[in-house]
């Protein structure tokens, strides 16, 4: 099937009506990546009790895939154990979003960093 | 849903007019206009003709108008062309012109300096002096901008450079880049003084495929393709008849352009805008500045998520030039003004035209606002 936008109704779903976006006072992972430069600033938020990630929230600053991105990586880790979480792949979340322009798939492999570095401070901090 | 066009500065509609007078060249009067036959021949009077039409336009010679495939091509030509039989040639062109110009400039070899340009967007004439050497031989402005519509007074330009040349047994060349310019100021090449200027037919409601380069007689610009004889050599291959046409009939219908309307739309969205998102900054100079260009950066929001909602709206603008779009690097033009790469991450571009109408305008202002605090939300910027 021809695709008649520059992204796939899923994205466009997402970025239009996030249901993640937010901050998380009560996080105990916190990870920020991207920078200005790119286009691109995400902080994932991460609450996590006994090892599952109960609930995940993120505030995006760049583009529409940026946005969309940063949904289904907060959506996809819900309920997991962190040691699955971190073997999100970037296949995973443009098969979520159906289709990702080649030029964005960084969006996704920064989501997975952002997600990445919130783990990493939830076990840093021995929480 | 309707949808509604502001991105006149990417691309324009075929004018209706324009396509009922060139109709007949596709089916009808399909002729090459090398050939000597009846065909050939009435193909051949299309091209003087529309050669004719240009000269008018830009007040030159119809044997000083050289027709092309696009302003890009146009451009590359002034370039390499110029700079080809020249030993170490020194150009000059402002940061924030046309990668169409900047790339040929940057991959001839030539040395290069900017003229700077003021943080409203407008070069700093001033300085033109210094930079100007032995070797220069190029000088490359474009009219007006196509991201930010800021104005560039082409004729101090010229003056400076006329003054430097009566010293000078080498000329330096003077060119412009007036494609965004054509459609609202004078074309005029004797009064702004240049030796070189370039316009483009589908960003002036002609056809795409078409574009014209004014060559001041005695300017040696060298052929960077060769072939054939067509346009003496200079722009080997088959004339694209039914664009070139085109871009004539769309320079006979130009006076359709209403800078004046053009303009107070304009302003009706800065009003618009600025009032519900009072921090919105408008990038260029309000003075010096088409009539159909507004420039906006939003802080918090970034600019390619503003225009894919909007677009989901139905308004088409863009992010930057519709060129950059498939580039994540910031705007070059926007960061020479001076912005910070969030900033220049953070703009868009909305560019108005002929079909443009009050009801647009207004719904286009009514839509932003929401999206920008929208965003700014998911962002918590």
């Amino acid at each position: 099937m021809k695709n008649k936008g520059y992204y796939s109704e899923e994205t466009m779903k997402r970025f239009l009506n996030p249901e993640h976006f937010g901050e998380m006072k009560d996080a105990n992972g916190v990870g920020k990546v991207g920078n200005p430069r790119c286009g691109d600033e995400m902080t994932v938020y991460i609450k996590v009790e006994e090892g599952i990630i109960k609930k995940a929230s993120f505030q995006t600053w760049g583009c529409a895939a940026a946005i969309a991105t940063s949904d289904v990586v907060c959506e996809m880790v819900k309920g997991k154990h962190v040691k699955e979480a971190l073997s999100l792949t970037e296949k995973e979340m443009v098969e979520k979003l159906k289709k990702l322009p080649a030029l964005k798939v960084h969006c996704a492999s920064l989501a997975i960093k952002g997600l990445k570095e919130a783990i990493d401070d939830y076990g840093k901090e021995g929480k | 849903m309707k949808k509604i066009y502001l991105d006149y500065a990417a691309t324009t509609p075929v004018d209706k007019e324009v396509s009922r007078k060139i109709e007949v060249f596709s089916e009808d009067k399909f002729g090459n206009p090398s050939s000597l036959h009846s065909f050939g021949q009435e193909a051949l009077f299309a091209m003087d003709h529309s050669r004719e039409v240009v000269a008018d336009f830009l007040n030159c010679k119809r044997k000083e108008v050289y027709f092309l495939s696009s302003a890009t091509e146009a451009n590359n030509l002034a370039v390499f062309g110029v700079l080809k039989k020249r030993n170490d040639p020194h150009v000059i062109a402002s940061p924030i012109e046309h990668k169409a110009v900047l790339e040929p400039i940057k991959r001839s070899g030539a040395s290069f300096d900017h003229l700077p340009v003021s943080s409203d967007g407008i070069v700093k004439k001033e300085k033109l002096k210094e930079l100007i050497r032995e070797n220069t031989v190029l000088v490359s402005i474009g009219y007006a901008n196509s991201e930010i519509g800021t104005l560039q007074p082409l004729k101090e330009i010229s003056e400076i450079i006329r003054e430097e040349n009566k010293k000078r047994k080498e000329k330096i060349i003077f060119h412009t880049d007036a494609v965004q310019a054509a459609n609202y100021l004078s074309c005029d090449v004797q009064s702004l003084g240049v030796d070189l200027l370039t316009i483009s037919g589908h960003k002036m409601y002609g056809p795409k495929g078409a574009a014209a380069l004014f060559i001041k007689e005695g300017v040696d610009v060298s052929p960077i393709i060769y072939g054939a004889s067509q346009e003496k050599g200079l722009r080997p291959g088959t004339e694209n008849v039914y664009a070139i046409a085109g871009l004539a009939a769309a320079i006979e219908v130009l006076d359709k352009n209403d800078n004046e309307r053009t303009e107070e739309l304009r302003d009706r969205i800065v009003r618009g805008v600025l009032s519900e998102l009072p921090d919105a900054k408008v990038n260029g100079s309000m003075k010096d500045r088409l009539p159909n260009n507004i420039n906006f950066t939003f802080k918090g929001a970034e600019g390619e998520s503003i225009m894919i909602a909007l677009d989901r709206e139905g308004v088409a603008v863009s992010t930057g030039s519709a060129c950059a779009s498939n580039s994540l690097s910031p705007s070059h033009v926007l960061l020479s003004l001076g912005l910070s790469h969030e900033e220049a991450h953070g703009s868009i571009r909305v560019s108005l035209g002929r079909f443009t109408t009050k009801e647009e305008v207004d719904f286009f202002i009514e839509k932003l606002p929401s999206i920008v605090n929208k965003l700014r939300m998911i962002s918590g910027k």
